[in-house]
């Protein structure tokens, strides 16, 4: 699949992926890293994240992961969610158009900073 | 948490297979860190649009999947999609002309307490007659049955409209004021009549139909206040009427007031009204019937002359269709629906084959984790989207369609002829596209996901017995289908031959026809009257080419030419016992023009004059009625007077061309005592040519006699005998259609189980071919399983047919509905058929290489 055709991504996705970024995550934990990120204004419902994975499943953005952490933090019913290769290159990609979108609004003075 | 997993049950049941434990992990880990209150509240807030839209993720992937797939395969998708289209069209146009002819309430206000009156005759086998002005006079002041009792002239009367523009020839019609308030119409501009309309010597006025009224004039408004001519009287225009009012009938565009003079009303023998009646609220039609019967034995008694034996007959006015009108619509309905489901059958193998022929993709996407319902989903998404494609593309078929069906719109009903296309036929079509989708997509689905294990990845040509049984049962049912309709157009086409066979008894080739009805008081002295016929006839006699003409009441095939009891004084005295027979007025001739051969005795000719002694001309079979075993020449009989009866000719099929019961009595033009109804107003002139290159010169000499004198229905008599059968053919064409569509699809259905079964049993061919099997043998194995097919059908369809064809017997027209021709024929195309659709595939395994074949397994 073509990075650019996946462009702009839905806000929950790129949330999703920047969660992943770091280490693999079953869904309620990617749910309370995003609350972190967002100082509690994004809360995810389980419905919308797992409605997101099934998506990013299919666009192959993450993948399921049978790696499993220490036996003591592992629950027997949670699946744990790796961010692709693929995934990072267009989280990658969408950061990048995020970013020259600041930039413009930086120009017409939306943003406070030098342009 | 019961409840939670409760309110996941609005997700797929694929989507909670696969994250329901996820969620309620989810869901029990925020319990214990949040407020409940919060964690149900965001519960609630998302599940509903998420749900929804997860099911729309599902919908969008699994379209544009089946789109992919279709796509893939444009042969299957344009077969399926145009058997669908011609099923759900054929279907939707047939049910428009039931739903116009037969079911759709008639177009007035509380169209159910509609009734019409008529007089019956019962134990003459009359079971609905004309009745004369006084009786309608009389019931309308005795019932009380009714809020409104109206009546109306049945025959439609031609009249020449002149005075604006060019002179035009209108179907008109009387009729008496409460009409409207029986049917509850109104005009769209101007008024109705009221009773003041009803008196004799007021003013004349008519109503005129929107179309003629728009023509005219521009527009309705515009109309109302002016006059025209009709027949050379002014009337002036007092209201145009709604441009879907068809009342009496459609062909009716002129309303006059029926007026009853004294001489109308001193007749009770002349019998030309039906009666028109809205049933007062609290009495039922029983009633009605109860009561009007009761007024029928009081003027029996009042009037033992005209009115012995005579009943009334009351009957909603939605039932005055004839049963062969009404056969001849659910005909035409029940082969739509036979076609339908042939073609549900032809698409339900075509899916079934697809399942077959993608049992790999079906086992790799299983193996791959794709649960059993996706699979469901999947190919019932592609089964109703080609469903939806077909029933589109069918609507639009039907559309353009049913213009062409409005001849088989029964022409006794007041309503349009065109059926019309809304919203009822819009949702029949989807119906009927919703559940042919459903029929032929279901099954399929369902097994789909079944049975698929590792061992279908790898045997890729496995079959399945029973569904093989389950395809080869659904090719024989469409061949079984496609024989029933053969054989029901057969027997109707048979049965159309019959009746184009039948000898009418007078001759049409070259026989031109028009009419001219005499306009009333100007012709009431018969001295007028016989000037303006010999002045036409002597002149159109010496036109060139043409050998005779004469001048009759009503053509022959005029329905509305009416008959008369026929007594022996003496002997058959009482009316009503006496053989009746259709009447006609005739100027010397006649019989030489219509080729009608004389048996006995002499023709009416010119001595036979208004002051000579009162004669008659029998047919034959009113001859031997009366006198079984003797001469009738020279004996007296009693019909319009005292008369003897001086020849006999040939019976004719004087009133329709499929009843042959009636008998004919012909009178001298100049001895008659009878109203206008009967002067003479047709003429019928015999020549060597063309009859219609006569026209102009006859026309011409007409209006050298009378300038003022309108001309009708100018025509050849040929043309009047094809308009006898015009319905039939119609109904046949479509039928025929419908059949060789069915027949086609059959075909393609053949072919289609052939060419799969060749495709998975080429090893099978391989190792006979290589065992020593040569090629013809191996033809007709192939085609030995067409033919086991098509006898399978053959032998299903003939007690299917015979059972169904019960029913067109009234249609039959002599035809036995056990024909064996026909039922030998139907049975020698299918068997054509079926050799003709399994001829490819055959040929294609006999000219396979053995060697390849097995290499390639």
């Amino acid at each position: 699949m073509d990075v650019h055709s996946l462009l702009p991504l839905p806000p929950i996705t790129f949330h999703i992926l920047l969660a992943l970024a770091e280490e693999d995550l079953h869904g309620y934990a990617i749910i309370q890293n995003v609350a972190a990120r967002t100082g509690g204004e994004l809360k995810i419902g389980a419905g919308t994240l797992y409605r997101s994975i099934q998506r990013m499943l299919d666009q192959g953005l993450v993948v399921e992961t049978r790696e499993r952490p220490a036996p003591a933090d592992d629950d027997e019913r949670r699946r744990y969610y790796r961010i692709t290769e693929f995934g990072r290159h267009v989280a990658r990609a969408e950061a990048r158009r995020l970013a020259q979108l600041v930039k413009f609004a930086r120009r017409s003075g939306f943003v406070e900073g030098k342009a | 948490m019961l409840f939670y997993r409760l309110l996941l049950r609005l997700y797929p049941a694929w989507f909670r297979a696969e994250y329901e434990e996820e969620m309620c992990a989810v869901f029990v880990q925020r319990m214990r860190q949040e407020r409940a209150i919060a964690v149900w509240a965001s519960v609630f807030f998302e599940i509903f649009p998420n749900a929804v839209a997860v099911h729309a993720d599902a919908l969008r992937q699994d379209l544009r999947w089946t789109l992919r797939v279709l796509r893939q395969s444009p042969g299957f998708t344009v077969t399926a999609v145009v058997a669908i289209a011609l099923g759900v069209g054929a279907n939707t146009a047939a049910f428009a002309l039931l739903d116009h002819a037969l079911l759709r309430p008639l177009p007035f206000a509380d169209p159910d307490r509609l009734v019409t009156l008529h007089d019956t005759q019962l134990k003459q086998g009359v079971a609905r007659n004309l009745t004369s002005p006084p009786n309608f006079f009389d019931w309308r002041t005795m019932s009380r049955s009714f809020d409104a009792l109206g009546a109306y002239v049945a025959a439609p009367i031609a009249v020449n409209l002149s005075g604006r523009g060019e002179p035009v020839r209108l179907d008109s019609t009387f009729i008496s004021p409460e009409i409207f308030s029986v049917l509850g119409v109104k005009p769209v501009v101007g008024r109705v009549f009221s009773s003041d309309d009803e008196l004799v010597g007021g003013p004349d006025i008519l109503l005129m139909s929107h179309s003629v009224a728009s023509s005219l004039f521009g527009s309705a408004e515009s109309a109302v206040g002016n006059t025209v001519n009709l027949d050379n009287v002014t009337h002036t225009i007092v209201g145009v009427m709604p441009a879907a009012f068809a009342f009496p009938s459609r062909d009716i565009q002129l309303w006059r007031p029926l007026r009853f003079t004294a001489a109308l009303l001193a007749n009770r023998s002349n019998h030309i009204l039906y009666g028109v009646a809205r049933l007062n609220p609290r009495v039922s039609l029983a009633e009605a019937r109860a009561e009007m019967n009761g007024i029928a034995i009081q003027l029996q008694r009042a009037y033992p002359k005209d009115n012995t034996e005579t009943g009334i007959g009351v009957i909603k006015l939605r039932d005055t269709v004839s049963p062969q009108s009404r056969l001849m619509v659910m005909v035409v309905f029940g082969a739509a629906v036979c076609l339908l489901l042939i073609a549900c059958m032809n698409v339900a193998n075509l899916f079934w084959v697809r399942v077959l022929a993608r049992r790999h993709e079906i086992a790799v996407r299983v193996a791959i984790g794709a649960a059993h319902e996706r699979l469901v989903r999947q190919f019932l998404t592609e089964s109703l989207t080609i469903g939806f494609a077909g029933g589109v593309l069918g609507l639009i078929v039907a559309v353009a369609a049913v213009p062409s069906l409005s001849v088989l719109v029964p022409t006794s009903l007041p309503i349009p002829d065109a059926p019309q296309v809304d919203w009822r036929i819009f949702l029949f079509a989807a119906f009927v596209t919703l559940a042919t989708s459903i029929a032929f997509g279901v099954g399929p689905a369902f097994r789909s996901g079944r049975n698929v294990d590792a061992n279908t990845l790898r045997v890729r040509s496995g079959r399945s017995e029973r569904t093989d049984r389950l395809r080869q049962v659904l090719v024989i049912g469409e061949i079984a289908g496609t024989v029933v309709l053969l054989i029901a157009a057969g027997l109707l086409v048979k049965a159309l031959w019959n009746v184009q066979a039948i000898d009418p008894g007078f001759r049409t080739e070259g026989v031109l026809m028009l009419r001219t009805a005499l306009p009333s008081p100007k012709y009431n002295p018969s001295a007028a009257r016989r000037a303006f016929y010999s002045g036409v006839l002597d002149r159109v006699r010496a036109l060139p080419g043409v050998s005779s003409a004469a001048y009759v009441s009503y053509h022959p095939m005029e329905f509305f030419s009416g008959r008369t009891a026929v007594g022996i004084p003496g002997v058959i005295d009482d009316p009503l016992k006496a053989p009746r027979a259709v009447r006609h007025y005739i100027t010397p001739n006649f019989f030489h023009t219509l080729g009608i051969p004389l048996r006995l005795g002499r023709e009416i000719d010119a001595r036979d004059v208004e002051d000579s002694p009162q004669v008659a001309v029998l047919s034959e079979s009113l001859g031997r009625r009366l006198w079984p075993a003797e001469d009738p020449i020279g004996r007296t009989i009693f019909a319009d007077g005292k008369r003897t009866v001086v020849g006999v000719v040939a019976d004719i099929a004087s009133r329709q061309l499929e009843d042959s019961t009636d008998s004919q009595i012909y009178f001298p033009a100049e001895q008659m005592a009878m109203p206008s109804y009967y002067w003479p107003k047709d003429l019928l002139v015999q020549s060597s040519g063309n009859a219609m290159a006569l026209a102009p010169s006859v026309r011409r000499i007409i209006h050298d006699v009378d300038p003022d004198q309108a001309i009708s229905n100018v025509q050849s008599l040929e043309d009047v005998m094809t308009a006898q059968t015009a319905p039939r053919r119609v109904q046949l064409r479509v039928l025929g259609m419908f059949t060789i569509l069915a027949f086609s699809l059959a075909a393609i259905g053949i072919h289609g189980l052939l060419s799969f079964a060749v495709s998975t049993r080429m090893q099978e061919v391989g190792v006979r071919m290589a065992l020593g099997a040569d090629r013809r043998s191996i033809l007709g194995m192939f085609l030995r399983q067409g033919i086991f097919l098509a006898v399978g059908g053959i032998v299903a369809a003939v007690p299917v047919a015979y059972f169904v064809v019960q029913t067109l017997k009234s249609l039959l027209f002599g035809v036995s509905p056990g024909d064996p021709v026909v039922y030998g024929a139907a049975g020698f195309l299918a068997l054509v058929m079926t050799v003709g659709g399994s001829i490819r595939p055959a040929l294609r395994a006999a000219a396979a290489d053995p060697l390849a074949t097995i290499r390639a397994e």
